[in-house]
């Protein structure tokens, strides 16, 4: 056990734990309302919103796989960098309009979107469960993240005492979801975001200091994985990979409901359009934390013995807590494993939130009990955040990892059928909502199958045209499948005169700044601060 | 005049769409930057390149964002 950095590793726990309940009196507002457990009021400004997404976007699963991608694989796992640079300017286009029409119609998820731009509520359901279902084994996957540096704290045991730590973490992580909603993760953000980055600038200037410099660490790496293979015998191989893993995990980010909660929960457009120029400081900082991998490989922390039973159990996943291990002083690892650990806590929360205002809004609400409204609706989604997390934490410890990581995987692929509907849905009312949903269908059925081919341990699928064999993100071929397939089924609705639903939105509430609004949720307009 | 305020919002609009799209391409076209020279400090063209490409793309979104678009 390693005394030292487990206590600076629970004295940061602890601090996060308090601020996580204390948030519950930030900026007070009525904790018994949906829109303030869930969005925090929609009150958020510039640099509140900046931490949240950063927090939020950036999970621990992200920071530990992303670079045990690039110790294992080499080049590819550098497509995170082309992924988290194309995300922004996308949702500088397309998400203002979702904040904008959201605000005016007192919309919570994608789904009250859906449901009231194309006025099905089948359609709704589909892009609610779907966002449920992605959204769960990545709740799973943040333990990961808890569980890989609890253990590199030295804790050995096994069994019920072994999983001590992870329920307890998790406990109080849903007892200030529970009673702060919101506000609880985006003032933890602060601090997660704080230590990442001091974790971050610190490694890159120590690390190279103790290994020789950036051009020993490169050097060291063997030439095949630090280029892609260029394409050979009519295979495009690593090339069509990367580029469609990039553009597809690009188009998917934000359709996952945790992105949305933190874009609406801006108080303004402009607000988020601002962030989209800020946030690639968080793409720097995670370019920089996949350089760690091959920081790693250049260590020799895979040979080391006493990193041996680690890597045995985690796999590549426990390149980074090894080389903070191999590199720091104890109580910088204190420091660094906080920042990962609280980095999983950030989005664990707003994930769980997110995906239960999903199920209380577009589930229970819709198909069960349609007068649902006010603090009984908020009761509901609190309740179910609870179960949510319990159902993760039971994942995690009753299940193998693997599990969990193949579920995330498809996650994205299934996340991503939800564009169409959504994105789609922001610019253009042409679409049938039976047509979007047949396309959701069918997108989702070949994507997974696609997966399947692959056993689910990869979401590249080798597509073959002709000659040419373009291996390629499975996520983006399902959806443009997706697309081909709403586009002929709305034609072939239309071409048989069926009607369309009834769209409650007009064009403006697309374009629509806070203080033109008439707001929905009875919130209005104040100054605009900054915080 | 409407047409005359209208007609730089147009222009300004389809410039920072053509400047996404470029910086877009730039960044999906392996071919361009799969390679290890010129490196600086010892950091290969592929890394510092990307790493550079993501500071560009945020400065144009920037832009983008003072202008209104």
């Amino acid at each position: 056990m390693n005394w030292t950095a487990t206590t600076v590793f629970v004295l940061l726990f602890l601090l996060v734990t308090v601020m996580g309940f204390v948030a519950a009196r930030w900026r007070p507002g009525d904790l018994n309302r949906l829109d303030e457990w869930g969005l925090a009021g929609r009150r958020f400004g510039t640099v509140v919103t900046w931490f949240l997404l950063g927090g939020d976007l950036y999970t621990a699963y992200t920071l530990i796989a992303v670079p045990a991608l690039v110790f294992g694989a080499g080049a590819l796992g550098f497509f995170a960098v082309p992924y988290t640079l194309l995300v922004y300017p996308f949702v500088f286009l397309v998400f203002p309009r979702l904040w904008s029409v959201s605000h005016r119609h007192g919309y919570i998820t994608a789904s009250d979107f859906v449901a009231g731009r194309f006025g099905s509520r089948t359609l709704s359901l589909a892009v609610a469960l779907t966002g449920m279902f992605a959204t769960l084994p990545y709740i799973a996957l943040q333990l990961v993240g808890i569980e890989v540096v609890i253990a590199g704290l030295g804790f050995h045991a096994h069994g019920f005492v072994g999983d001590l730590p992870l329920v307890i973490a998790f406990a109080i992580l849903a007892a200030y979801t529970y009673s702060s909603g919101l506000r609880a993760p985006a003032l933890i953000a602060l601090v997660k975001d704080m230590l990442i980055y001091l974790t971050v600038i610190v490694a890159i200037i120590v690390i190279p200091i103790h290994l020789g410099g950036y051009g020993a660490i490169f050097r060291a790496i063997p030439r095949d994985k630090l280029l892609l293979a260029p394409p050979s015998g009519g295979n495009l191989g690593a090339y069509s990979a990367y580029t469609t893993l990039a553009l597809g995990s690009a188009l998917a980010l934000f359709l996952y409901p945790h992105a949305v909660t933190g874009l609406l929960s801006a108080r303004s457009r402009k607000v988020i359009k601002r962030n989209m120029a800020l946030l690639p400081t968080y793409s720097v900082a995670l370019a920089l934390i996949a350089v760690l991998g091959y920081m790693a490989f250049a260590a020799h922390v895979a040979t080391n013995p006493s990193y041996a039973p680690y890597f045995q159990r985690y796999g590549p996943n426990f390149a980074v807590p090894a080389l903070i291990l191999d590199q720091f002083p104890s109580w910088f690892v204190g420091v660094a494993f906080a920042a990962i650990a609280i980095g999983a806590l950030v989005p664990a929360a707003i994930m769980s939130i997110a995906a239960s205002n999903l199920f209380t809004r577009n589930v229970y609400r819709d198909w069960f009990h349609k007068s649902l409204g006010g603090a009984a609706e908020a009761r509901v989604a609190k309740n179910v955040s609870l179960i949510l997390k319990l159902g993760a934490l039971a994942f995690i410890i009753f299940l193998p990892t693997k599990y969990a990581i193949q579920l995330q995987l498809l996650g994205g692929i299934w996340i991503i059928q939800t564009l169409p509907a959504l994105v789609g849905g922001l610019f253009t009312r042409w679409f049938h909502a039976k047509a979007l949903t047949a396309g959701w269908l069918v997108g989702m059925v070949v994507g997974t199958a696609m997966a399947a081919t692959q056993q689910f341990q990869s979401s590249i699928y080798a597509l073959h045209v002709g000659d040419l064999t373009v291996p390629g993100y499975a996520a983006l071929y399902s959806v443009v499948l997706n697309f081909l397939v709403v586009g002929a089924g709305t034609l072939l609705l239309d071409l048989v005169g069926a009607r369309r639903g009834t769209d409650e939105t007009t064009p403006e509430d697309y374009l629509l700044e806070r203080d033109e609004v008439p707001a929905a949720g009875g919130v209005d307009a104040e100054p605009d601060v900054i915080m | 005049m409407a047409s005359r305020g209208r007609a730089p919002a147009r222009w300004r609009r389809v410039s920072v769409y053509a400047a996404f799209l470029i910086g877009a391409l730039v960044s999906l076209w392996v071919p361009l930057y799969n390679r290890v020279d010129p490196s600086i400090a010892g950091i290969p063209f592929f890394y510092w390149f990307q790493i550079l490409w993501i500071v560009v793309l945020a400065v144009v979104t920037a832009i983008a964002y003072r202008l209104g678009v």
